[in-house]
C-alpha cells in the first residue's frame, strides 16, 4: 500500500515536466495557427487580433503555459479554436477510446495466450507453425493495410460487422476495430507466452512436478504458466497505453471520434491546450499502468512481494 | 464511459415512444409533437466532416455551410446556370450601384416563430462585422459603409452598427457601399449574409451549438460533436424551398474514404465528396446515382515576382506550355479534374473556355523556345507545397519531370510545408520559387477570383496598374452583363504575364442510395428539400 502511494506521488512531478514538455513542442511548432485556420481568406488584423488575445497567442511560452497551468488548477482546461470547451470534448471521445482499447486489450489477452498456449504446448507441432506464421505475417502488415482490408471484406462484403461509426454501441461497433487495433499485440502477446512457456516446460521444477507424479494439466496449468506470465503481463500492462495512444489509424479508419483523431486534428491546427491534455492523461495512464503490473507481480510471483 | 452510451439508449427508447421521430436530443426538450406517424418519417442521412462552427458569420468552412445551407435562406441564391434569383429577398435593387435597397419577402419566420425582418438582416450583418466578435466572414463587410468604426486600428470600436445599414422600415434594408459594386446581389447568396433572430443575440455561444434560421429546416436536438447532426423540417417555414422529407441526419466522418466504404455499406444515403481515387469505382456501382459536378475550385501554379529569376513573363509562359495538365490530371486524379485554360471555373459567368490560348497548351518545343529566350534558368528551383494532402506532391513530382525533361532544369528540389505553415509562409514572400495555389470560390463572379488573386497586396507580389484600373471599372459598371467584357480584359492581362499559372479545375464526385429521389445538387447547393425518401 505504502508502495502504491509512494508511487503514485512520483507522478507528480512527471506530470508538471510533461505537460511543460508538450506544451513548449506545440509552441515551437511553425506556422501561426490563427492565420491558417483562416485559409486563403483575408482575416482583417482586427479579428486576427481578438482570436490571439483570447487564446494569449501573442504572449511568450512561459507566460501561455502559465495561463494554462492556472486553468488546470481551477479545473479549465482550456477551449480549442473552435471554441468547444477541451474537458467537455476529451469527456466524450475518452469513452470512445477507452471502449475500443479495452476491447482490442481483451482480444489481445484472450486470444494471445490462447495461442501462445496452444502453440507452446505442442512445440514444433502443426499449431505451432501456423501461430508462428501467422503472427509473423500480422507484424509484418502495416495497421492501416489491414485495418482497410476487413473493413471492406469482414464489414462491407461479408456483412458481419458494421463498416463504421459508433451508431451500435459497445461491443458491436467495437469488435471490428478492436480486433484490428489488437492485432499487433496480440501476435507478441502469443509469441511472448509460447517462448515463455516452452522455456518453463524445460525447467527443473516441471521435472521435478512430473516426478512427483503431478497431472500434467496442474503442472502446466499452476506451475509453468504461471511463471511464463511474467513477461507477458509485463507486455500487456504498457500495451494498455500504448492502445489508447496508438488508435490515431485505427479510429481513421473505422470513424470512432477517439483521442487519436483529436490529437491528430490537433496537432495539425497547433491548438495547445488539447494536445497537452491528452497526452497529459496519456502519461498518467502509462503511470497507472505501469503499478498495476508492479503489483501484479507480486501476485504471480511471490518472491518479488517480498523483496 | 458509459454514460454516453445510456444517453444513446435513453434516445432511442425516447425515439421509439415517440413514434422514431426523436427530437428530444440530449437536453430532454420534448417539444416534439408529431409523434405517432403511422409510416414513420422520411428521414435520411448525409455524410459530412465536422464543422467548424455553425454561425453563419463565423464559418467559411464547405462542411458548415452544407448545414446551414438547409436551415438558412440567404437573400439570393445562385441558380444551376449560375445566375443570381431572389429567395429571402424579394428585390435587390441600385440605381448607381452603391446604394443598394433590398426588399424583403413577407410572412417569412424563423423556426422559432420569429418573423424575419430587415433588421433581422443588420443585427446579423452587423454583428459579423463587428471586430471585437472575431467572426470569420468579418471582411464580407469591408465595403460597406461604417466597416472602419466597428475595426478600428488601434482600441475597442466605438459602435456595433455600422452606418451603411439602414432599416428603413420592416421590410426594407438600405446598403450603402463604400463605393459602386456591380456584383453585390451575387455576393448575397453567400452564407454570410443569412438574417438572425433576436433570440440568438441573448447567448451567442449557445446559438452556435444550436442556431436558428430561417431556412426549410431545423435543428433537431443537439449538435453532437463528431458524431452527427440532426435537422428537421421546419413547420414555421413559408418559403418555396419546403422540405420534401421529414430530416436530414448529418453523419460525421474523419476520413472521405470511409464514408465511401459507408455509403456502398448502405449507411449513409448521401455523399458529396467521393475520393478521386474511388471515382471510377463509384461511376461504376452507382450508374446514374453518381453525379460528377464542376465545382469553382481552381489550382494555380504561382511565381514569386518579387525574386528577380521570376520577374520575366517568358520564363513563366514556358513553365505553363512544358506542363502537360492533361497527364497530370489523369494520372493523380484518375480524369476528375480538368485541364484549365482560363483563370476562373467554367461555372463562372463570363468564363472563356480558352481565355489564355497557346500559353497554356503543352508544347514542349515551344516551351524550351521560350526558356531560351528569357534566359534560362540557373541554380536550385525549389517547387513549395503543403502536406494537406498527399495528391499535392503527387503532382508536383509530375510538374518537376516534366520541366526537367521539356526545359532541361536538372536541379531541382521539393519544398514541402507544413500545412500551418503554407499561407503564412506565402503571405510573408519566404518562398523562393514556384508554389501550389488554390482558390475556393466564395461566389460566381470573376471579381472573385481576380481581385482576390491578382488584385493589390497579391501573393505574387505582382502589381498592374491597367488591370487594377480595370478591375475597378468592372465593379463600378451598371450591371453584372457590363460588368463581364471588364473582367474579361482584366483576365487578359493577368494571362498575358502569368504570374500565376492556371492548372485544373476540380470536380465533386457525389453518389447517393437507392432510397433517395428528386436529388438536385449544384455546385451551389445540395438543395437537400427538393430530396424525397422511398420505402421504409
Amino acid at each position: 500500500m505504502r508502495y502504491a502511494v509512494q508511487r503514485l506521488i512520483q507522478a507528480i512531478p512527471v506530470f508538471v515536466i510533461t505537460t511543460f514538455l508538450i506544451y513548449t513542442m506545440v509552441f515551437a511548432l511553425p506556422g501561426d495557427p490563427i492565420l491558417a485556420l483562416a485559409g486563403d481568406k483575408p482575416v482583417p488584423e482586427q479579428v486576427l487580433n481578438v482570436m490571439r488575445e483570447h487564446y494569449h497567442l501573442n504572449d511568450p511560452l512561459l507566460v501561455q503555459y502559465g495561463y494554462y497551468m492556472l486553468g488546470v488548477f481551477q479545473g479549465n482546461l482550456g477551449e480549442t479554436f473552435t471554441g468547444q470547451s477541451v474537458s467537455e470534448l476529451l469527456g466524450d471521445r475518452w469513452a470512445v477510446t477507452a471502449q475500443l482499447a479495452v476491447t482490442a486489450w481483451i482480444f489481445e489477452l484472450v486470444v494471445g495466450i490462447g495461442l501462445g498456449i496452444v502453440a507452446g504446448l505442442r512445440r514444433g507441432g502443426i499449431a505451432d507453425t501456423a501461430v508462428l506464421a501467422g503472427t509473423t505475417f500480422i507484424i509484418a502488415v502495416p495497421v492501416f493495410v489491414f485495418g482497410y482490408t476487413a473493413q471492406i471484406l469482414l464489414g462491407l462484403n461479408l456483412g458481419l460487422f458494421p463498416t463504421a461509426g459508433t451508431d451500435e454501441g459497445w461491443p458491436g461497433s467495437y469488435l471490428l476495430p478492436g480486433m484490428v487495433l489488437g492485432s499487433f499485440g496480440l501476435a507478441y502477446v502469443a509469441r511472448l507466452t509460447r517462448t515463455s512457456l516452452v522455456e518453463n516446460l524445460r525447467a527443473d521444477y516441471v521435472r521435478t512436478a512430473t516426478a512427483k507424479g503431478l497431472r500434467r494439466h496442474r503442472i502446466v496449468g499452476l506451475h509453468a504458466l504461471r511463471n511464463s506470465l511474467i513477461p507477458v503481463v509485463t507486455y500487456l500492462g504498457i500495451d494498455f497505453g500504448n492502445l489508447m495512444a496508438g488508435a490515431v489509424v485505427t479510429e481513421g479508419i473505422f470513424n470512432l471520434p477517439g483521442i487519436g483523431q483529436q490529437v491528430f486534428q490537433s496537432i495539425q491546427l497547433q491548438e495547445g491546450p488539447v494536445v497537452v491534455g491528452v497526452v497529459t492523461l496519456l502519461v498518467m495512464i502509462f503511470i497507472v499502468a505501469n503499478l498495476v503490473v508492479d503489483l501484479l507481480y507480486g501476485v504471480l510471483d511471490p518472491r518479488i512481494r517480498r523483496a | 464511459m458509459t454514460l454516453s452510451r445510456r444517453r444513446t439508449a435513453a434516445l432511442a427508447v425516447a425515439a421509439v415512444i415517440l413514434g422514431g421521430v426523436s427530437g428530444c436530443g440530449g437536453s430532454g426538450g420534448g417539444q416534439d409533437k408529431q409523434g405517432g406517424d403511422a409510416q414513420g418519417p422520411s428521414v435520411f442521412s448525409v455524410a459530412l466532416t465536422e464543422p467548424d462552427h455553425l454561425t453563419p458569420g463565423n464559418t467559411s468552412s464547405s462542411y458548415s455551410i452544407a448545414v446551414l445551407d438547409a436551415i438558412f435562406d440567404t437573400p439570393v441564391y445562385i441558380d444551376a446556370d449560375g445566375k443570381p434569383q431572389m429567395r429571402a429577398a424579394e428585390s435587390v435593387t441600385s440605381d448607381d450601384q452603391k446604394v443598394w435597397t433590398i426588399k424583403i419577402k413577407q410572412g417569412q419566420k424563423f423556426s422559432n416563430g420569429e418573423p424575419v425582418t430587415a433588421e433581422s438582416f443588420a443585427d446579423a450583418w452587423n454583428a459579423t462585422a463587428y471586430g471585437p466578435n472575431g467572426w470569420t466572414n468579418n471582411y464580407y463587410f469591408e465595403n460597406v459603409e461604417g466597416y472602419d468604426a466597428l475595426n478600428p486600428e488601434k482600441g475597442e470600436p466605438t459602435t456595433d452598427k455600422m452606418s451603411g445599414l439602414k432599416v428603413v422600415d420592416p421590410n426594407t434594408l438600405e446598403v450603402t457601399l463604400t463605393g459602386p459594386f456591380s456584383q453585390f446581389p451575387i455576393t448575397l447568396a453567400y452564407v454570410a449574409f443569412v438574417p438572425m433572430p433576436k433570440a440568438a443575440f441573448n447567448d451567442l455561444k449557445a446559438y452556435d451549438q444550436a442556431p436558428i434560421g430561417n431556412g426549410p429546416f431545423m435543428l433537431d436536438g443537439a449538435w453532437e460533436h463528431n458524431q452527427k447532426i440532426a435537422v428537421k423540417k421546419s413547420a414555421e417555414y413559408a418559403g418555396d424551398r419546403k422540405a420534401q422529407s421529414d430530416g436530414v441526419e448529418f453523419k460525421i466522418y474523419a476520413s472521405r474514404d470511409t464514408a465511401y466504404t459507408d455509403l456502398r455499406a448502405g449507411k449513409v444515403d448521401l455523399l458529396t465528396t467521393i475520393p478521386p481515387a474511388s471515382a471510377p469505382e463509384a461511376q461504376r456501382l452507382l450508374g446514374d446515382r453518381y453525379v460528377a459536378t464542376a465545382g469553382g475550385t481552381m489550382d494555380y501554379l504561382g511565381f514569386p515576382m518579387f525574386d528577380k529569376r521570376f520577374a520575366n513573363a517568358d520564363l513563366h509562359k514556358a513553365i505553363s506550355m512544358a506542363i502537360d495538365r492533361q497527364a497530370i490530371v489523369e494520372a493523380v486524379y484518375n480524369g476528375t479534374f480538368k485541364p484549365m485554360a482560363s483563370l476562373v471555373a467554367p461555372l463562372v459567368p463570363g468564363y472563356r473556355e480558352n481565355a489564355c490560348g497557346e500559353t497554356c497548351t503543352y508544347d514542349p518545343a515551344k516551351a524550351k523556345q521560350l526558356f531560351d529566350q528569357a534566359g534560362g534558368f540557373s541554380g536550385t528551383l525549389n517547387l513549395y507545397f503543403s502536406n494537406a494532402d498527399p495528391s499535392y506532391e503527387q503532382w508536383m513530382t509530375a510538374v518537376a519531370n516534366q520541366l526537367k525533361q521539356n526545359l532541361g532544369i536538372q536541379d531541382i528540389k521539393f519544398r514541402k510545408i507544413p500545412a500551418s505553415d503554407y499561407l503564412t509562409t506565402l503571405r510573408e514572400h519566404k518562398e523562393d520559387g514556384p508554389y501550389r495555389q488554390n482558390w475556393v470560390m466564395d461566389y460566381p463572379s470573376p471579381q472573385n477570383y481576380l481581385e482576390f488573386m491578382w488584385g493589390n497586396n497579391n501573393k505574387m507580389g505582382w502589381e498592374n496598374k491597367e488591370f487594377n484600373d480595370l478591375i475597378k471599372q468592372a465593379n463600378e459598371a451598371p450591371s453584372i452583363e457590363a460588368s463581364l467584357p471588364l473582367y474579361q480584359k482584366a483576365e487578359d492581362i493577368a494571362l498575358a504575364e502569368m504570374p500565376l499559372i492556371p492548372l485544373w479545375n476540380w470536380q465533386d464526385q457525389s453518389g447517393y442510395s437507392s432510397r433517395l429521389g428528386d436529388v438536385q445538387l449544384t455546385p451551389y447547393s445540395n438543395n437537400l428539400q427538393t430530396i424525397t425518401v422511398k420505402n421504409k
